[in-house]
């Protein structure tokens, strides 16, 4: 059950790939450290990398959402990418995708915010 | 297939991952989809997670209850908490309706249960606990075929 985030900045983009089980638990260690590194670097845009997490419920919604109030503060915007079927549909659920935009992966999340990858 | 199973742990956070691979390893005997596991994963953390931050309020001191029920093709889940219970169950059933949106509680723990569950009856008293019992019926599941 393991856990692990790594933060990655491109120009005014924070990547954050995110590893493992995303639960209430492991939420709050992702809240600490996101919001770490959005006041560390001066960023305007957050990509979401969820290629290799293998398990997300309501917590992981609701940290997600409190950062998105956030990365609006900056004027920027949040994406997400390489979401798997069962996490997708918890975002279909809550209307995630009405503020969060998908991209198919991380190069066209970055394109997609003007940033060559 | 009939079984039966009883987990009891501390409302601690660690447990929500111990309680939800615990019941999905209970239910892997009658062959479920991967779909249909992690539907089981995910309905279980929701209720435990409500039962530590919600019905206990995080006091670390407390017990959460799940007993598993297993017959024929139909699985049942009763999640117990005797913490502080919910004033209005149907409210608290509401989508993104959240008692604690200081924590980034999304409050779409029981709209995810409804969704994921044939049926979900919740049964709550105030002062008293909480006891959530999740139903599904597994018809695509590959154990009907055995």
């Amino acid at each position: 059950m393991g856990f692990n985030t790594n933060f990655t900045v491109v120009e005014n983009v924070l990547i954050l790939r995110i590893e493992g089980e995303l639960d209430h638990h492991t939420a709050v260690q992702l809240k600490n450290e996101w919001q770490h590194h959005m006041q560390y670097h001066q960023i305007k845009h957050v990509v979401l990398n969820l290629e290799d997490l293998h398990f997300m419920d309501s917590s992981g919604l609701g940290v997600i959402l409190g950062r998105y109030k956030e990365v609006q503060q900056l004027g920027g915007e949040m994406v997400v990418c390489s979401i798997s079927s069962s996490v997708k549909r918890l975002f279909d659920l809550s209307g995630l995708f009405k503020i969060v935009r998908l991209e198919q992966d991380e190069s066209y999340a970055l394109k997609s915010l003007g940033v060559a990858s | 297939m009939n079984n039966a199973m009883q987990l009891q742990f501390k409302s601690v956070s660690e447990n929500e991952a111990f309680a939800r691979v615990s019941v999905a390893a209970f239910v892997a005997q009658i062959d479920p989809t991967m779909d249909e596991l992690t539907e089981m994963k995910t309905v279980v953390s929701e209720a435990v997670t409500n039962a530590i931050i919600h019905g206990y309020e995080e006091d670390p001191e407390q017990m959460v209850y799940i007993s598993c029920t297993l017959s024929d093709h139909s699985l049942s889940i009763t999640i117990e908490d005797y913490g502080i219970g919910i004033d209005n169950v149907e409210l608290a059933k509401e989508p993104l309706f959240t008692s604690k949106p200081e924590l980034e509680r999304s409050g779409m723990g029981f709209t995810i249960m409804e969704n994921f569950m044939d049926k979900v009856e919740i049964y709550s008293l105030p002062g008293e606990g909480t006891k959530v019992t999740l139903t599904k019926d597994f018809q695509t599941s590959k154990s009907l075929s055995n």
